[in-house]
């Protein structure tokens, strides 16, 4: 199958997909659970892939996602109220400091890029510790990010602990699946750059890295400021989605459910990180609801079913692919058409990676 | 002395919870020590201890469920290292700390399923949860028992690792992992020792830290699980007495910060502590130095 | 003809109390193939570190062609514990990464291979491109490059061609024999275009028919690529055979050096290798 063949199915399944959702937002309810799970899923693809970025193809072990999706949420908030709100919004700040509203596509890009200039500076110290001591450190900092963004001296800009609400917000599904997959592709195509092979080569070795020329402290930083800049893309989606925002609800609980996604679906898979963002938002919060409620069959009242249990199925879920499918879904491989065709025809690929569907 | 009046309670309260901080964090640096991993699962152990303190307490006479609550967690830091580390002994580092992370997860949603999500009244414990009165402070008891009670555990921790020949093996296993196997050591019971030993420490901790809050929640290991390592990397990670040290220093500063007002910054002076540590000496106070080979 | 390229000055590497490297001086001019023989835990890898910027001296200066890039002297701790002589002579500090001296054009290989595990040859060798790129984060992104990177990977082919591993271009580089392996070392660190070739061990691990050939391989990258090559290698034919000139350490001082000739004769080098009774 030539690259070109490929490209044009490709794009042909992308418009497809979306031509489908536009159908069926014609026909479904709005309400509908389909379309609650399939944003968030689009939301948490993005912030899955931009973590898989830093963990998968960087070598970096980042636990700062929670902290950066903070900051492009409260910005695209904060940014985008409008004026006749914010007293409202601002009730304990006398209507706040900022007497502004901006478009939310600007807002969003300025959600990705304060998060990059929060991570640039974050970066500058911690970046040069190494493995387990730079989780922990990105971890703290996503705590400290958190406790700025609920002091009362920022009130006036932040609201301080209060609920930040009133917002724009997009309603289409298909909007969120169009945003998230703009980044992802951007993403994706530095990946296949030369800057991604610099990256992939960190991740192996840093040493030998070092001896081909590939400075360290640039390229992890480059990798550490886009991976925020699109978690802080992903948070403002979310803020969006959610239609108001506080800062208690990013703690460290966040960052380690999309660490978890990322591993289900294969660190170091992109498309491993998106289908393994829609299942787990698809269980999660829509299949395995039964699981939460109290359930009779007859007059027998089945066990354990009841409010957490869904939490709790979810862990162990996890815990087993973590130690006996360590690979996750896709392991280091891409979900790709050539792949499946060639699964199809048979026809065996020479090639090592870009390969097969499954495993 | 005006300001030591008016700042003793937050001294005490630092002195206190620096003692408990200080029992998990020895947890953390001893696995630390051994395996190099970071156990995220310690602060939800030493929450599950709280938690089966709750319900053990409502069933039993204290005399009874405060060992049982002991037992119990050693069995829960047993069977969390058994379940979800000893597979993972030869893979990546990173796959062990998702495991880790994997663990957590799992206790922490256990818990809220059990709970239901509500706060558990932690019970009164007879003694060292009454109040009393310290140079005009009005406090409970364990604010008082706490360090000495500390001191004493980490004097009997720092016999049996140099004194004792599992001790020997300990310090052997956490120097060098693969020379120690083959010199004999076993391995696999050294880290058991280990997690046991710190599932222990974590259980007294939260008799002492809970009879000083009103609730447990199934989050509520999370915050002082990260303090405790933090402390631990200050210290020096695996170095006992500098975890200890490292536990009290925070436990005090975060409580004098608490004092000055800055309540909200008490967690993240913790976490700027560790980033300033890391950064200046990433051995921590007593760590020793390692290099890379190239 | 005596151009320098390399030239180690008065360079000393105290880790702590421990004295890696001694008062090395050495030399290595343009053309030639220098050995740095010893045995093991001489300080022959920690002086290659030394040069390639891995670590920082503890003392002394490194040139390359004529120019200074590397240069330390006691600071902090080490003003006590350094026991070395010449700390005066160096005032300056002088400590780029690795990846600038790299740039200026040295390269290296590794005592242990370090190939990059989860990438072909191919990629392997491509990565070395990267340094030399024109195009930044936003046009390489948005893949607005293209003609650069025709022209990396047409260089990469190329470089694959020459050093004949054309055969293995798309298998996992650490998925080829040891031998193998080596060569595409040599083949990525020639790919960063250097003047100055570093090799460390290059038959570690090779049986004798594998050194054989590596023997003429580094003769004749020598020649193709007009390169000067600096060498540590335990198998003593392979030293003998190609060096122009061999430097001896022990103990992380220089105890011989000449021709091969010169050196193999040497008593010193001798009684270092074979030991000498003392006090018995």
């Amino acid at each position: 199958m030539s690259k070109k063949k490929e490209i044009i199915i490709n794009v042909a399944l992308i418009g497809g997909l979306l031509l489908i959702l536009f159908i069926l937002e014609r026909f479904l309810p709005a309400t509908s659970m389909l379309f609650t799970v399939l944003k968030k899923g689009a939301i948490y693809a993005l912030v899955a892939v931009s973590m898989n970025l830093l963990n998968g193809f960087t070598g970096l072990f980042s636990l700062g996602q929670a902290g950066f999706m903070l900051v492009g949420a409260y910005t695209y908030g904060v940014l985008t109220i409008p004026v006749a709100e914010r007293a409202n919004v601002y009730m304990y700040f006398d209507g706040g400091l900022i007497q502004f509203a901006l478009h939310p596509i600007i807002a969003i890009i300025l959600a990705g890029a304060l998060a990059g200039v929060f991570a640039y500076l974050i970066g500058l110290p911690v970046l040069r510790l190494k493995s387990d001591y730079l989780a922990i450190a990105t971890l703290g900092f996503a705590e400290i990010i958190r406790a700025i963004f609920q002091w009362d001296k920022l009130g006036p800009i932040t609201n301080g602990s209060n609920l930040l609400r009133s917002y724009p917000s997009y309603k289409s599904v298909l909007f969120y699946f169009v945003a998230s997959g703009i980044c992802i592709a951007l993403i994706v195509m530095m990946i296949n750059s030369t800057y991604g092979r610099a990256f992939k080569a960190i991740r192996d070795d840093e040493v030998a890295a070092e001896a081909m020329g590939i400075n360290l402290a640039h390229h992890k930083r480059i990798a550490f400021v886009v991976s925020s800049f699109f978690a802080g893309v992903s948070g403002a989606l979310l803020a969006m989605y959610q239609t108001s925002v506080q800062a208690a609800m990013f703690k460290s609980a966040m960052t380690y459910e999309i660490l978890l996604i990322v591993v289900i679906g294969g660190i170091g898979s992109i498309t491993g990180s998106c289908i393994s963002a829609f299942l787990f938002i698809i269980l999660s919060e829509w299949l395995l609801r039964f699981l939460d409620t109290d359930t009779y069959i007859g007059s027998f009242h089945v066990p354990l079913l009841r409010s957490g249990f869904r939490k709790v199925v979810f862990a162990v879920i996890i815990m087993i692919i973590v130690l006996f499918f360590r690979q996750g879904i896709m392991g280091t491989k891409e979900f790709s058409i050539s792949g499946i065709y060639h699964k199809i025809t048979g026809k065996k690929k020479k090639e090592v990676k870009g390969g097969g569907a499954d495993e | 002395m005006d300001w030591l009046s008016r700042n003793l309670p937050y001294l005490m309260a630092g002195i206190s919870v620096g003692g408990q901080y200080a029992l998990i964090a020895i947890g953390y640096t001893m696995v630390y020590g051994i395996l190099r991993l970071i156990n995220f699962a310690h602060g939800d152990i030493f929450m599950c201890a709280g938690l089966i303190m709750v319900y053990a307490a409502t069933v039993f006479p204290v005399y009874i469920s405060i060992p049982l609550v002991i037992v119990v967690t050693v069995l829960i830091g047993f069977a969390v290292e058994r379940v979800a580390y000893k597979p993972l002994r030869t893979a990546p580092r990173m796959s062990v700390m998702i495991s880790a992370i994997g663990v957590s997860y799992l206790l922490q949603n256990l818990a809220l399923y059990i709970t239901g999500g509500l706060a558990q009244q932690y019970p009164a414990l007879p003694w060292i949860s009454d109040v009393i009165t310290v140079l005009g402070v009005t406090t409970k008891r364990v604010t008082v028992i706490t360090p000495p009670l500390v001191i004493l555990l980490v004097i009997v921790l720092v016999f049996l690792i140099h004194k004792t020949k599992v001790g020997m093996a300990m310090r052997a296993a956490s120097k060098d992992f693969e020379t120690s196997q083959l010199m004999g050591i076993k391995i696999n019971s050294v880290i058991s020792l280990t997690f046991i030993i710190g599932s222990f420490l974590a259980a007294v901790g939260s008799f002492l830290y809970f009879s000083n809050y009103t609730g447990v929640t199934p989050t509520a290991g999370a915050m002082p699980g990260l303090k405790a390592f933090v402390a631990a990397v200050f210290g020096g990670i695996g170095s006992i007495p500098g975890a200890v040290i490292g536990a009290f220093i925070i436990g005090i500063s975060e409580n004098i910060i608490k004092g000055l007002g800055w309540t909200t910054f008490s967690d993240a002076f913790t976490f700027a502590l560790l980033i300033v540590v890391l950064i200046f000496k990433p051995t921590g106070l007593f760590g020793e130095a390692a290099t890379d080979k190239v | 003809m005596s151009e320098n390229v390399l030239k180690i000055d008065h360079v000393t590497m105290q880790f702590g109390g421990v004295v890696a490297v001694d008062d090395l001086n050495l030399e290595v001019n343009r053309g030639e193939i220098v050995s740095l023989i010893g045995p093991n835990g001489a300080g022959k890898t920690t002086a290659f570190n030394v040069v390639t910027a891995v670590y920082p001296p503890t003392n002394g200066a490194v040139y390359f062609e004529g120019k200074r890039v590397v240069e330390n002297h006691p600071r902090g701790k080490m003003k006590k514990l350094y026991n070395g002589g010449h700390a005066d002579e160096y005032m300056k500090t002088i400590q780029p990464t690795p990846d600038k001296i790299t740039k200026l054009g040295i390269a290296r290989t590794f005592q242990n291979i370090r190939l990059f595990k989860s990438q072909t040859v191919f990629d392997n060798i491509l990565i070395a491109e990267h340094m030399r790129r024109t195009s930044n984060l936003f046009t390489a992104t948005l893949h607005l490059n293209g003609s650069e990177e025709a022209a990396m990977r047409k260089e990469a082919d190329r470089l694959l061609h020459i050093l004949e591993l054309d055969d293995v271009r798309d298998e996992l580089a650490t998925s080829l024999p040891y031998g193998k392996q080596r060569r595409v070392e040599i083949a990525r660190a020639l790919a960063t275009k250097p003047s100055l070739l570093l090799l460390d061990e290059p038959a570690a691990g090779m049986n004798p028919q594998e050194t054989v050939e590596l023997t003429s391989f580094i003769g004749r990258i020598r020649d193709d690529f007009h390169l000067t090559i600096f060498m540590i290698e335990h198998h003593m034919d392979l030293v003998m055979e190609i060096s122009d000139r061999i430097y001896v350490l022990d103990f992380g001082k220089l105890i011989s050096h000449g021709t091969p000739d010169v050196v193999q004769n040497d008593p010193k080098v001798i009684s270092a290798y074979l030991g000498v009774q003392e006090d018995e």
